[in-house]
């Protein structure tokens, strides 16, 4: 691919021109609504284009046969001799999802027009959104692993700042910090395995002419050192790096924040914590994916990647079986949302870069539209968000109701029309073929099965039976059903692009020739796994509707069906597992207890000390003033009184009014001063 | 060729003493006071930006003192002082802007307030240009003197038991500076820092130390370490430190963490590394023990504060630790291995930006406190606020710039600086640096709480009408926050000197 075209030379302002226009938002005064959205709206129009217009650029040079990677790398410092070099990188993995950030983005800031219309923080929501946006697309096309960990940092303030947008609410700036401080704990993690990389290899471009850090001359010799417990570099390095990706992906067990998120406003869980950021560790892990998997050989895997797959099939299980038992619309979404990047986060690890970036781009799609119907939901029922308290709102709110049933089903696997069947499945069936272990395939066709149940409890609950609420539920405005209906459309359509028979987005990613081919069904085991999750889905489904749908819930106050069979097992989902607990009983106790040992030792132990030792001094001080007071001040005082007959200066008075201290102080300094000449010029004259 | 260095240090005396004649007479001290911190300002920004790529000293002046006893006037700057310069000119400009003429501070005898502020400044300059110990010293003890009376007379509640233990705990570090140096002296006959490191540097000081006095090198070593760790200050040697700038009105506390903590560091490079580096690397170990404690424990201590300015006072401490933990893990032998040499390049490079930004950044946050401190009637409990994003967005929006850059947020001054350090110490002391890391983590907890606690949640009652920054405040303020962002983003505007500068040092005292 020619890096001179004009686009990966200027790919920069994809991400600039956001920033850009969230800082002239930030000059804004309040009342100037109209003009912050037209700024990030139309700032992340550009985006949007340009996003296109590089897309088409990878895809020509993919069809033409070429190679599909362009890097432009500058000096951002030099260290001693050498150059610190920042960069950004074109490449297949970066187009699509700069397409998929720009475009799911545009439509949520179209929505957010409505959804926020009544907002007195208007503008600053949109600076917010807009600085996101920018920092969002930095890390995309970052092609150096610090650009990409400052960039990811941005985006980790703005999730904060969004989260805790109505600062109002303690809920919500407590959230907002929680966010924060446990994806940074993942962090320093990540920058430690920034700080080792860059130290084994010298560099931290990803891609530079063969010098790059995720380059094969980098690899091996990060392979050829050994750190601690038999892990190579590359391997310790991998794992570091995935910590920061578990923490902003919602990785058990950093996922606690993730579901208090969803404090901040419904447009920005539906683009921050479900579509996009949230994807970012899950990108990061297929950015490094070289360095992740340096060393697997066919029929093997890595240390680094083995444990990715586990902790991802852990949270898949984890945040579907939680989102069973929760009544808050939101945060059953939230819970989904953990749940699917475990998936993506094991297709990654068992199938390669393509499978989990599918299923990415899939549920970036039906995920955003689940969230903003959830918004229209939440919108229509004023400010509702506890699904007993819904019900029958397929009548008041038929488009809202038929796009989030879209989206249901897309997120439920449901077969060959929706776009999670094929992205779903593909992650099943490499989870499946993986040959460390069976294990995590047995998480996920679990977790698929719950997926669907929970689901239909949802959209069960919300939209059947009868309206349980006592406002007055209705449609929303056009300008936050058309992006539902747009999403919808993804949501359907986009597995087109992923099916065995045509694996259009797998061979554009891996920049391999495309053809139709049928045959891809007829691979030995598809077809029967195909069937069996298929199976299972429908028993979610089944299940689900059994339980929610066939006899609609009418009292919102009483207990939940699986509450009346098994109240145990119910209290511990609706409890999460209860890790918040855990953490507020172990590590924040820790934190405390440690802090106060900080602040005591402080107190008693080294000021303790300082004051024996001044106590002691104090004596010497006694003898000191007593003499001060008889010989020095006394002369000075005389001195002084000269001065003032004299008609001398009198400002100095004015010194002199302060008691004491100035003018023994000036002494003392003199009589040092006289002391450390004296006896220099002893010593001097003895040398000379 | 112009004196610059010396004009530099005579303006802030001279209009010191102007400003002392103007007596009660605040808004003509403070005038005086604000012109000669403007031109000092400018003129130390002209230093930095004629400083050239060579690393080595530049506007360097020389004239014979006492030449008997080895006294030179000798002055001159290379990145680094420069650097200081231009950090303490512009946090005394700060400072002078903060000291408001209508407030409590500035109407007790402001012609003195103010001179002694420019007394401050000129023993600043002065201590980060002088080349020779004896004429170094004398400035490093008179930045001292100033300090105490603005603390001792213009502190509050308290704050008689804070200068002196401030002004004791300095003059004990001061006292083992001098003793260290007449030692040195002793040896050699000489009080000059470069001819002293050209020894150090070929393996001549031990020797002539030994022959003369003893095998006493390491004594002297840590003489001259214990003045600068109480400065910094390092663990265990800080506890005046909460006290001081807690109590020290809050003008002063910015000149104290912005610019006179940077004294004990740039002593640290000038003086202790480049004369000891041998005797460093002894105790190594203990040293980056205290420094990781000093990192961590400083973060910890400052979560458990209820004071919001002894809350920045132990993150003070935090974050000049990164700069000590990296001092102290490249105290170690080189030899001729390139791929330490960057270590050392790098941790170097983030020793000064650190101290800069630090410098910056610190001196940022305590302005924003005397605002808050002048609106709420001076109680900086952190328990007597909440909300207050309603009433003062712009005064919000702002500190918290201030206060990401101090977490270390990209895109902000802080972020590159730590980021060099760790690059740095990770290769030679994995562990300190591991341990370390947790203070990053700490210092979010702890920046985040105060903005959970001060800026949201609900607004109370009697903060309802908190007035915002005016826009002469802001005004003044913009300025110093832009100057965060375009640091962060273009780091190289002060590696490019401070780079060669370093190469320089080390060149002179690897081993």
């Amino acid at each position: 691919m020619n890096a001179n075209v004009w686009i990966v030379q200027n790919l920069w302002l994809i991400p600039a021109i956001p920033m850009v226009a969230a800082g002239l938002i930030a000059l804004l005064k309040q009342p100037q609504r109209k003009a912050s959205a037209s700024l990030a709206i139309g700032g992340l129009g550009i985006s949007l284009l340009l996003a296109i217009s590089a897309f088409t650029h990878v895809l020509s040079a993919w069809s033409s046969g070429a190679f599909t990677r362009s890097a432009v790398n500058f000096t951002w410092f030099e260290i001693g001799t050498t150059h610190f070099q920042l960069g950004w990188v074109l490449d297949p993995l970066a187009a699509v999802m700069l397409v998929m950030v720009t475009f799911v983005g545009l439509l949520i800031f179209i929505y957010s027009t409505g959804y926020m219309a009544h907002d007195e923080n208007f503008t600053r929501f949109f600076c917010f959104l807009s600085l996101f946006a920018g920092a969002m697309l930095g890390v995309l096309i970052a092609n150096n692993l610090l650009l990409l960990f400052m960039c990811w940092e941005i985006v980790g303030l703005t999730s904060y700042l969004l989260i805790g947008f109505w600062y109002h609410k303690p809920s919500a700036a407590a959230a907002a910090k929680k966010a924060f401080l446990t994806t940074r704990v993942g962090d320093i993690f990540f920058l430690l395995g920034i700080v080792w990389l860059f130290s084994q290899t010298g560099t931290l471009l990803f891609y530079d002419n063969g010098a790059g850090a995720i380059e094969p001359a980098a690899l091996a010799t990060l392979l050829s050192q050994h750190a601690a417990l038999g892990l190579t570099a590359a391997t310790a390095i991998g794992l570091l790096i995935f910590a920061g990706a578990a923490g902003k992906s919602g990785q058990l067990p950093l996922h606690v924040w993730l579901p208090d998120a969803m404090e901040g406003p419904t447009p920005v869980s539906a683009l921050i914590h479900a579509a996009t950021m949230v994807a970012a560790g899950v990108y990061l892990v297929a950015r490094v994916y070289p360095l992740m998997s340096a060393g697997a050989t066919p029929g093997s895997t890595t240390v680094a990647l083995t444990v990715v797959a586990w902790i991802g099939a852990l949270t898949a299980l984890f945040g579907a079986l939680v989102a069973v038992a929760q009544n808050d619309i939101k945060r059953i979404l939230a819970y989904s949302t953990v749940s699917q990047l475990g998936y993506m986060m094991v297709g990654l690890a068992t199938g390669g870069v393509a499978i989990g970036m599918f299923h990415l781009i899939t549920h970036a799609f039906f995920k955003a539209l689940l969230f903003l119907g959830a918004g229209s939901v939440i919108h229509g029922c004023h400010e509702e968000q506890d699904i007993r308290h819904m019900g029958g709102l397929r009548k008041s709110m038929p488009v809202t109701f038929l796009t989030y049933s879209v989206g249901m089903l897309a997120l439920s696997g449901f077969p060959i029309v929706f776009s999670g069947f094929w992205s779903k499945d593909a992650i099943v069936g490499a989870a499946f073929a993986w040959p460390i272990s069976k294990g995590p395939f047995v998480l996920l066709i679990i977790g698929a099965l719950l997926t669907a149940f929970y689901m239909t409890r949802q959209v069960a609950q919300v939209f059947f039976g009868s309206y349980r609420g006592h406002a007055h539920p209705h449609e929303s405005p056009r300008v936050m059903t058309v992006p539902l209906a747009i999403l919808a459309v993804f949501a359907v359509g986009l597995g087109i692009l992923g099916t065995p028979a045509w694996p259009w987005f797998t061979s554009f990613i891996e920049s391999k020739p495309l053809a139709l081919d049928f045959a891809g069904f007829s691979e030995p085991g598809l077809l029967p796994l195909m069937a069996f999750a298929t199976l299972l889905v429908f028993i979610g489904l089944g299940l689900g509707w059994m339980l929610y749908g066939r006899k609609p819930v009418n009292d919102p106050h009483a207990p939940d069906v699986l509450q009346q069979a098994s109240p145990v097992v119910y209290s511990w989902l609706a409890g999460r597992l209860f890790w918040d607990e855990l953490y507020a009983a172990t590590i924040l106790r820790w934190y405390a207890a440690l802090a106060w040992l900080a602040d005591f030792l402080d107190r008693r132990l080294w000021g303790g000390i300082v004051s024996a030792v001044s106590a002691s001094f104090t004596g010497l001080g006694w003898f000191n003033k007593s003499v001060d007071s008889q010989w020095i001040d006394g002369g000075f005082d005389k001195g002084c009184e000269e001065l003032v007959t004299t008609g001398g200066v009198l400002a100095w008075l004015q010194a002199g009014r302060t008691p004491g201290y100035l003018r023994s102080m000036l002494v003392g300094l003199l009589v040092l001063a006289g002391l450390a000449l004296a006896i220099g010029a002893s010593l001097g004259q003895v040398r000379l | 060729m112009m004196p610059v260095l010396t004009i530099l240090t005579a303006i802030p005396a001279v209009a010191g003493a102007a400003a002392l004649l103007a007596g009660n007479r605040a808004a003509i001290a403070r005038g005086i006071a604000l012109v000669a911190a403007i031109s000092t300002l400018l003129l130390s920004a002209w230093v930095w930006c004629s400083l050239g790529s060579s690393g080595a000293m530049s506007f360097v002046e020389r004239a014979d003192w006492v030449p008997g006893l080895g006294i030179e006037y000798h002055l001159g700057v290379d990145g680094l002082g420069a650097l200081m310069l231009l950090l303490s000119a512009i946090v005394t400009l700060m400072a002078i802007a903060a000291s408001r003429p209508n407030s409590k501070i500035a109407s007790q005898q402001p012609g003195l307030y103010f001179a002694l502020i420019l007394l401050l400044q000129s023993g600043l300059f002065g201590t980060f240009t002088a080349l020779n110990f004896f004429h170094w010293f004398l400035f490093w003890e008179l930045s001292l003197i100033p300090a105490f009376f603005l603390i001792k007379l213009w502190g509050a509640e308290g704050r008689g038991p804070a200068a002196t233990q401030f002004f004791v705990y300095t003059m004990v570090g001061s006292v083992a500076l001098l003793l260290a140096f007449l030692a040195l002296f002793i040896a050699t006959g000489s009080f000059d820092f470069q001819v002293l490191a050209q020894m150090a540097a070929d393996g001549s000081l031990t020797p002539a130390i030994q022959s003369h006095l003893g095998p006493i090198s390491l004594w002297l070593a840590l003489g001259v370490l214990l003045g600068f760790a109480v400065k910094v200050p390092l663990m265990p040697f800080h506890t005046w430190l909460p006290a001081t700038y807690s109590k020290a009105p809050t003008p002063v506390t910015m000149l104290l963490t912005g610019a006179m903590s940077k004294m004990g560091v740039y002593g640290l490079l000038r003086l202790a590394l480049p004369l000891f580096g041998h005797e460093l690397a002894q105790v190594r170990t203990p040293l980056l023990i205290l420094a990781t404690l000093t990192v961590v424990a400083g973060a910890w201590a400052a979560a458990v504060q209820k004071d919001l300015k002894r809350i920045f006072a132990y993150s003070s401490i935090n974050h000049l630790g990164y700069c000590l933990l990296a001092i102290f893990a490249i105290a170690l032998p080189t030899g001729s291995d390139t791929a330490v040499q960057l270590s050392q390049t790098a941790a170097l490079d983030g020793v000064i930006l650190q101290m800069f930004n630090h410098g910056l950044t610190a001196a940022a946050i305590f302005w924003f406190l005397s605002m808050l401190e002048s609106r709420s009637g001076g109680n900086l409990a952190i328990d007597n606020f909440g909300g207050l994003r309603k009433p003062a967005p712009i005064f919000c929006g702002l500190m918290g710039i201030a206060l990401f850059s101090s977490l270390g947020l990209p895109g902000l001054n802080g972020f590159v600086s730590e980021f060099l350090i760790f690059r740095g110490v990770w290769p030679l002391a994995w562990l300190p640096a591991t341990v370390s890391v947790l203070g990053l983590l700490i210092t979010a907890a702890v920046i985040l709480t105060v903005i959970q606690r001060v800026f949201s949640g609900p607004l109370p009652e009697k903060w309802k009408t908190f007035p915002d920054l005016t826009s002469g405040e802001i005004l003044v303020m913009a300025p110093v926050l832009l100057l965060m962002l375009i640091l962060g983003l273009v780091p190289q505007l002060v590696l490019g000197t401070v780079n060669p500068t370093v190469m320089h040092l080390l060149a002179g005292w690897r081993y």
